[in-house]
């Protein structure tokens, strides 16, 4: 176990809680529909807008994730849990409480596992449970005034809680990142961050090693992971400023400024957050049986962990790249169809890895949206491993492929002539030339210089314009080098 | 347990209510006066007592029934903001809210 | 006979038997309710609209519709949101709030046939014994005009007691159906909780609530019952069981009665704590002479305890403001009702608004409410209260165990007068003893007429029955009414 890395001399302590959307069609406590951009108060209905005489009931949709969840994380799903009253005001809190859970909550434990860089990490969760979401106040000025749109009041949440297990920004994003892959793999979350679907609650302290935790602050609604480690680092650095100059950290709530760079204390400072919580009177106790249990677990999809093994198991992959392939749901499933149409795992990874990857970053596609479905790549490859056309020559089928240009992938490589030379014996006699006009190099070889063969290698490519399929070269100039 | 003029000052701040302080006063009285009945409870012994929170519990499981997750409301704006004091663009107004 | 004295049951035989339409029954009530504005049991009334809707149940009624309750002019407790009526909860931070929807036991009252005259009178936000928290108006009680009605369903009572309606509806949440009905010598039931849909009830203490009908005889309450209640599926908390006929269970025989002794086989437990010697002697007597005539009948009485009752006090005002506190966080200026003027920032906003608004005691029962949630406080006061509770309901369980029904008096007072009280909200509270265990323990209960006490004023029997036995409770007091004629009496001058 590699000692926490120090940042000025204290360790920092990291502990996150992100709240997660649930991907429900209608929301948790009420009928309205949970679609993003409505305009506003147009999904905001009698019990989301608090009416006088209005009462919750309970999404079945958003328990069931949360199960999901629970079991995905290995954690224990509470047979018996409580929806409490988290009591606050705020105007984009329509009934001046929040329903929650607090005492005892759907999910409790579980682990999340993930690497940075090399090293393997596990984090502890302490809990998830499930809550409402808030409405959203607008930031354009209504002649001084402010704008509340309650359409948002109410889409379900599920609010997951790790242990301060985490010791620095980069281990905390990679977590984040980690969570966030994996409630989309489960179907739970569109993890659309821009749209405030998954949302990262940072509480940083530090200390000096071996010292009791420091005082946290907790820095509020990051919605994205570069923001998340600006916002850290910042804050870290911040806190260090203060112990430094014999200031005590006060427990506080802060907010992140993107354009500066700077976390800042919230004005409205909580009164020691007296939330007042007692269990809500409107909701009866939630009771989730265990053959509830084994219905969502039946119906689990393969866990991205337990599939990336498989991978390297079965399919031979590196590790790493195993674990790139089980990047989501949607990967897994292109990568293993051309898999299986091919039978050539290794080169589809390469190939997801590198042209298709690059590619959809560009054009920030997702893989359901790339041009090059996983039949198609599959038969590029085929192409590929009969050497019918070099790697190289692939690349430029794949281009035209991508572009939309054809889906025929052997009509392509006839119109642009790619087809590899594969003929040995007109091979052969093209070699014992190029052997002949390059006596020195031959030479060279014998006398020891391994380069030398490259650089006959290079001769018989230029003499076949790039045609001559590279393994056979290779094969047949070795033979008549070994032989004479 | 008594209350001092401090506590009603908190909690009516909690509860966002005015407290004047000569309403205070005279509040604190009636206060104290209520938790004088109330501290018999107190005492009273409920180891191993479970909380009742929804009545029908003293004789039968009761677990929160769920409903299936459809979408059953349409857009009601205009008759839901019907008796709002201030509205513009379908947004409720308030004062500025600063973070 | 005068129209305005029908009830419920014989209202309905005078309309089939054609002997009386909706609109002569409409026409006579809002005469009534307009020469006794006095009483202060209305809050808002819409004639216009009452006489229309009587004429549409006249018309559906010639056409051969036959819901059950068709024609039958009521009102509501102004805590049900009504589309057709604003709805204030009796508070200025409500005044001229229109709700988009209807309460469903409203609902289900109007798809059973009947139409209301306006909004019945309440204590604000329910909270009060005497209806004189009422933002708008005190109501008075028909018997005598300088005592209170009793509350919080205090307007509900009067109207009914009055005969300006045949029947009303009413909450109940430590007592609030009863205790009215004893004051003012009419009939109420607060059944078992869950029973009615809370959906629409404009929330007071939420796992206490519970709406019921007032009105002149147990067989008008069962009618009523039977079209107010059943599974919502709005509200969380609603009983799933299938829909009640409480009229039918009202009238259905018991094993071994017999026509002299329909009681025959009851046992009536009477818990030694409801006849404290702390009980004025009027009630005391009134209540006797009640149970003679239920032995009379047939019905055994013996002797139970509820040895908890006298903490069901603080229990009771420990909960009901806690959960208060919190449902009335909702009356914030934002999104509806009263807002204060030039607001400067938000916390003005909020602290002018809900000051302006709400009125002494809901300020007095949020602030408790906030206190005893409050950290630091949660488990000596709320946490408690609710061990203790589940201690109180145990207790009836074991009373149980010894007879079928529980029955004390409803109050240990009659009507006290007009602004007796003062500034000592404690004392009104202590006398909720004999009504708030029911209440705590989610039990069913009614208040039966048993004559009258001191002053002349009426003076009820309280009836308490186990879980869904509403059906044994108004069988009982049908019978009682049966052979009595207490709950015919008429308050002078009405």
């Amino acid at each position: 176990m590699t000692a926490p890395k120090l940042i000025r001399g204290y360790e920092v302590v990291i502990g996150l809680e992100n709240h997660v959307q649930l991907s429900t069609a209608s929301k948790i406590f009420s009928g309205s529909s949970t679609a993003f951009g409505a305009a506003p108060n147009t999904q905001a209905s009698a019990v989301d807008l608090a009416l006088p005489g209005t009462l919750p009931v309970l999404n079945r949709g958003a328990v069931e994730r949360a199960i999901r969840f629970g079991l995905a994380v290995g954690a224990h799903i509470a047979p018996l849990s409580i929806f409490a009253r988290k009591n606050y005001f705020y105007p984009d809190l329509p009934k001046g409480y929040q329903i929650s859970q607090y005492e005892i909550p759907v999910v409790q434990g579980g682990k999340v596992r993930f690497f940075v860089g090399e090293q393997e990490k596990v984090i502890n969760l302490t809990r998830a449970h499930l809550e409402e979401d808030a409405g959203k106040s607008l930031h354009e000025d209504y002649h001084g005034q402010s704008g509340i749109d309650l359409n948002r009041a109410g889409t379900p949440l599920l609010e997951i809680v790790s242990e301060p297990e985490m010791r620095s920004a980069e281990e905390a994003c990679e977590y984040a990142k980690t969570l966030h892959a994996l409630v989309m793999w489960l179907g739970l979350c569109d993890g659309n961050m821009q749209e405030g679907s998954f949302r990262c609650d940072v509480n940083v302290s530090v200390r000096k090693p071996g010292a009791p935790f420091g005082t946290r602050r907790e820095i509020k609604n990051l919605n994205s992971f570069k923001f998340l480690i600006q916002a850290v680092h910042y804050e870290v650095n911040w806190q260090i400023d203060e112990i430094e100059d014999g200031r005590a950290i006060q427990q506080a709530t802060v907010l992140f400024n993107p354009d500066t760079g700077e976390t800042r204390a919230m004005r409205s400072k909580e009164d020691a957050a007296d939330y007042r919580y007692f269990p809500d009177p409107d909701l009866p106790p939630l009771l989730i049986g265990a053959d509830w249990i084994e219905r969502v677990k039946a119906e689990l999809p393969e866990l991205p962990a337990v599939m990336a093994a498989r991978f390297e198991s079965q399919d031979g992959l590196l590790s790493q790249d195993a674990q790139m392939m089980t990047a989501s749901l949607p990967v897994a499933r292109y990568y293993e169809a051309a898999r299986d149409a091919c039978k050539a795992p290794k080169l589809v990874a390469n190939w997801v890895m590198g042209e298709i990857s690059r590619r959809l970053n560009a054009e920030e596609k997702e893989i359901d949206q790339a041009p090059v479905g996983p039949a198609l790549l599959a038969a590029l490859i085929t192409r590929i491993q009969d050497g019918t056309i070099s790697n190289n020559a692939a690349r430029q089928v794949f281009e035209s492929l991508w572009a939309g240009e054809s889906d025929d992938v052997d009509a392509l490589i006839e119109a642009k002539g790619l087809k590899q030379m594969s003929d040995s014996g007109e091979l052969e006699r093209i070699l014992d030339e190029v052997l002949a006009a390059n006596a020195k190099s031959v030479e060279e070889f014998r006398a020891g210089k391994d380069k030398a063969f490259n650089a006959l290698v290079g001769q018989a490519m230029k003499a076949t314009q790039g045609k001559a399929n590279p393994g056979l070269v290779n094969e047949l100039l070795k033979k008549k080098l070994t032989a004479v | 347990m008594a209350l001092t003029l401090d506590d009603v000052s908190r909690i009516a701040h909690l509860a966002r209510l005015d407290c004047p302080p000569a309403q205070a006063q005279a509040l604190l009285g009636q206060l104290n006066g209520f938790f004088d009945i109330v501290e018999t409870m107190r005492a009273v012994d409920t180891t191993g007592v479970q909380p009742l929170y929804t009545p029908l519990s003293s004789v039968q499981e009761v677990a929160l029934r769920l409903r299936e997750d459809v979408v059953t409301e349409t857009n009601q704006r205009e008759a839901n903001q019907v008796s709002a004091p201030a509205v513009e663009d379908g947004l409720f107004l308030v004062p500025k809210v600063i973070e | 006979m005068s129209a305005h004295l029908f009830g419920v049951a014989d209202g309905l035989k005078a309309l089939a038997d054609k002997k009386l339409s909706s609109l002569e029954w409409t026409n006579a009530l809002l005469e009534r309710v307009a020469a006794h504005e006095a009483l202060g049991a209305f809050l808002h009334v819409d004639a216009a609209a009452a006489r229309a809707a009587a004429a549409q149940a006249d018309t559906r009624r010639a056409a051969g519709n036959s819901a059950a309750l068709l024609g039958v002019p009521l009102a509501h407790k102004d805590i049900f949101v009504t589309t057709a009526h604003p709805t204030t909860a009796g508070s200025k931070i409500l005044k001229d709030y229109r709700s988009p929807f209807d309460a469903t036991v409203v609902a289900r009252l109007n798809a059973a046939g009947t139409f209301s005259l306006g909004k019945l009178n309440c204590d604000e936000f329910a909270m009060g014994s005497a209806n004189e928290n009422s933002a708008y108006a005190k109501v008075h009680n028909p018997w005598d005009a300088t005592r209170i009605p009793g509350g919080s369903s205090g307007g509900s009572a009067a109207a009914v007691a009055a005969r300006l309606l045949p029947a009303s509806t009413g909450t109940d949440t430590g007592g609030s159906i009863r205790q009215p009905a004893s004051f003012t010598g009419i009939t109420g039931i607060k059944p078992t909780y869950g029973r009615c849909s809370r959906y629409g009830m404009i929330a007071f203490a939420s796992s206490l609530d519970q709406a019921g009908p007032l009105a002149r005889s147990a067989e008008d309450c069962a009618l009523l019952l039977s079209a107010m209640s059943g599974f919502d599926e709005r509200d969380a908390t609603s009983l799933q069981q299938p829909p009640q006929d409480f009229h039918a269970q009202m009238l259905k025989a018991r094993d071994g009665a017999s026509a002299a002794r329909p009681l025959a086989g009851l046992r009536i437990g009477l818990p030694k704590e409801f006849f404290p010697a702390a009980l004025d002697a009027d009630v005391n007597s009134a209540v006797r002479a009640g149970l003679a005539e239920l032995e009379k009948l047939g019905a055994t009485l013996v002797e139970v305890s509820l040895p908890r009752t006298e903490l069901a006090i603080p229990v009771y005002y420990i909960i009901a403001p806690a959960e208060a506190s919190s449902n009335l966080s909702r009356f914030d200026g934002v999104r509806y009702g009263h807002r204060c003027e030039d607001p400067k920032d938000l916390l003005d906003l909020y602290k002018r608004t809900r000051s302006e608004g709400f009125g002494p005691e809901v300020q007095r029962r949020i602030l408790i409410g906030s206190y005893v949630l409050s950290h630091g406080y949660y488990d000596a006061y709320y946490l408690q209260a609710q061990k203790l509770r589940r201690m109180i309901a145990d207790d009836f369980q074991q009373a149980f165990t010894q007879c079928d029904l529980i029955a004390g008096p409803v109050a240990p007072t009659v009507a006290w007068k007009l602004g007796e009280q003062g500034d000592d909200p404690v004392k009104a509270y202590l006398a909720d003893i004999f009504t708030l265990p029911g209440s705590l323990a989610g039990l069913p209960g009614m208040s039966v007429p048993v004559g009258s006490g001191a002053h002349g004023m009426p003076v009820g029997l309280q009836l308490l029955g186990n879980y869904f036995q509403e059906g044994q409770l108004l069988h009982a007091a049908h019978a009682l009414q049966r052979a009595t004629d207490w709950h015919r009496a008429t308050p002078k001058g009405f």
